[in-house]
């Protein structure tokens, strides 16, 4: 399905899917484990994973900060697709070179669940799910 | 997205490795928000945390040979002169070597260091109706409702970036139909302090989550503390660009013009209630405070002042540390109006060019706090904190 790019660039593998906005800050960097209490995907690791989530949420500092450790870690996740736009998780994808898009043509939330195989081509404009 | 010739080669390089990721960067976020073209601003703030994702930014500009265009303020980071004197820096040496170099970088780059989060009182204050780039999310609110400039609630990348350029991407609040509200705030009790604007902004901004708040019912001009307050909390728990008190800020003079017909999303009420209990989820813990730490944004000269009346002629108690933030800019007038020397005496140190969230707070770590901001304590470097209000914070220092 086609999809807006916000930050360029392909990326694929496993989706999590979170109901939750995400602030990376509050993800262990050495394992990419969200430890943020009360998180839907509090003790799931974001490394490698096609992240699926409605925004970013908290500040500048804290969200570049975040996905810079999980970068330097290994532990980034390979693609993101969000709902609601905001600059500072823009900012942060483009920086760190992980692929976002938004604007799916299908709602993510219904068209996307946990474990599908996803392939993001941001470039192109264009999102493919596998259903597992 | 309208590029001219000058742009593109920015963005080939032509002019360095660091202007080129700055232009990248801004046009990738103007592309990401549909702006046609880029527009050109007066001033920039960088929200400079010295932490590793600040640092992996603005050294790209550093070594790439990018320079600031336009002056670009930049947030506290941490005081080593002072710290060093107090704490063993190489406890923290990860953390402590990332701000150094973090810092060196900004001045590397022309950033003006005024180590300030309140910049737009005295280091670098926009005009109305002035394009600029300010992060901070405390800042932002502040100059598009108070002052009247034109900023999106840019990250620290973003106002650097447009700094070094000297433009930003035309899209959201440089746009006017952008800058309406969105939600009605009624306001149904007494805002008498700083503290009350602290916990409207606290509750406002968890209610909201994000867009742009109206509030009726405030018929007092709010203080330049509480302003901040407000700004800084709604920001803390919600994403808040700008505000309007109509007749009050600058940009409606009635709840219409506020709403520029727009219907609004949402009404809040705050009463004496909603206020209660958001204080009270503030209340995290109970029994005797370690620490007092202040100025979460940096206190102005006026609480600087509330402060040095409260402390005048007493004591902080043995075992206590209790610490107030500020500009070093207000400090120095501080300092010739007595301030300073009447809250120094009572054993309690102003701190100059720091942030809270900052490794010269982590032999504090363990420790209970008490603050009167809601915003240092969602921060916290150390034990449990709670939120109080200044004349509270004193009493517990006793």
């Amino acid at each position: 399905m086609k999809c807006h790019k916000l930050a360029k660039g392909f990326g694929e593998g496993e989706a999590l899917v979170s109901k939750d906005p995400i602030c990376f800050y509050l993800v262990e960097p050495k394992t990419g484990i969200v430890r943020e209490r009360g998180h839907n995907l509090e003790g799931r690791s974001v490394a490698g994973k096609v992240l699926v989530f409605p925004s970013g949420k908290a500040s500048s500092a804290v969200q570049m900060d975040g996905l810079v450790k999980l970068l330097l870690n290994k532990n980034a996740p390979s693609a993101m697709i969000v709902n609601d736009v905001e600059p500072v998780l823009v900012g942060s994808a483009v920086l760190t070179k992980i692929p976002l898009v938004d604007r799916l043509e299908k709602e993510p939330f219904e068209s996307i669940s946990t474990g599908d195989r996803v392939r993001v081509d941001a470039d192109k404009g264009l999102v493919h799910v596998t259903k597992t | 997205m309208h590029l001219s010739r000058e742009h593109e080669q920015t963005l080939n390089g032509e002019f360095g490795s660091g202007k080129q990721a700055a232009m990248e960067l801004l046009v990738a976020i103007g592309k990401a928000f549909d702006a046609p073209n880029m527009i050109p601003i007066k001033r920039a703030h960088a929200a400079s945390s010295g932490q590793e994702g600040d640092l992996y930014f603005v050294e790209i500009l550093a070594k790439g040979g990018a320079h600031c265009k336009v002056i670009t303020t930049t947030n506290p980071i941490a005081d080593f002169d002072y710290f060093q004197k107090l704490i063993n820096i190489t406890d923290e040496h990860e953390e402590a070597s990332v701000a150094w170099r973090t810092k060196n970088y900004y001045k590397q780059i022309g950033a003006v260091m005024s180590q300030s989060c309140i910049p737009y009182l005295a280091e670098n204050i926009p005009e109305y109706g002035e394009h600029v780039a300010f992060s901070e999310s405390s800042a932002t609110p502040y100059v598009n409702s108070i002052i009247g400039g034109l900023t999106n609630r840019e990250s620290i990348q973003t106002a650097l970036a447009a700094g070094v350029i000297g433009e930003t991407p035309e899209y959201g609040m440089h746009l006017k139909e952008n800058r309406r509200g969105t939600a009605l705030v009624k306001v149904e009790t007494n805002l008498n302090d700083g503290f009350s604007y602290s916990l409207l902004g606290q509750y406002v901004g968890k209610k909201l989550g994000s867009g742009i708040p109206v509030f009726a019912g405030i018929s007092k001009r709010p203080t330049i503390d509480q302003y901040i307050n407000l700004c800084a909390m709604m920001n803390v728990t919600g994403a808040v660009p700008m505000f309007h008190i109509p007749s009050i800020t600058v940009e409606a003079k009635t709840e219409q013009e506020a709403f520029g017909g727009n219907v609004p999303k949402d009404t809040i009420v705050v009463t004496d209630r909603e206020l209660r209990e958001t204080s009270q989820e503030l209340q995290t813990t109970t029994g005797p405070v370690d620490t007092v730490i202040l100025g979460c944004p940096h206190y102005n000269l006026d609480q600087m002042g509330e402060l040095a009346n409260l402390l005048k002629g007493r004591k902080i108690r043995s075992g206590l540390s209790f610490w107030v933030n500020t500009s070093a800019t207000t400090k120095l007038l501080a300092e010739r109006t007595g301030y300073v020397a009447m809250i120094e005496e009572s054993g309690a140190h102003v701190i100059t060019d720091t942030c809270i969230d900052m490794f010269c707070w982590n032999n504090l770590r363990g420790k209970t706090g008490m603050t009167d901001s809601p915003k240092c304590a969602y921060y916290r470097r150390f034990g449990p904190v709670k939120v109080g209000t200044v004349q509270e914070c004193v009493a517990a220092s006793a």
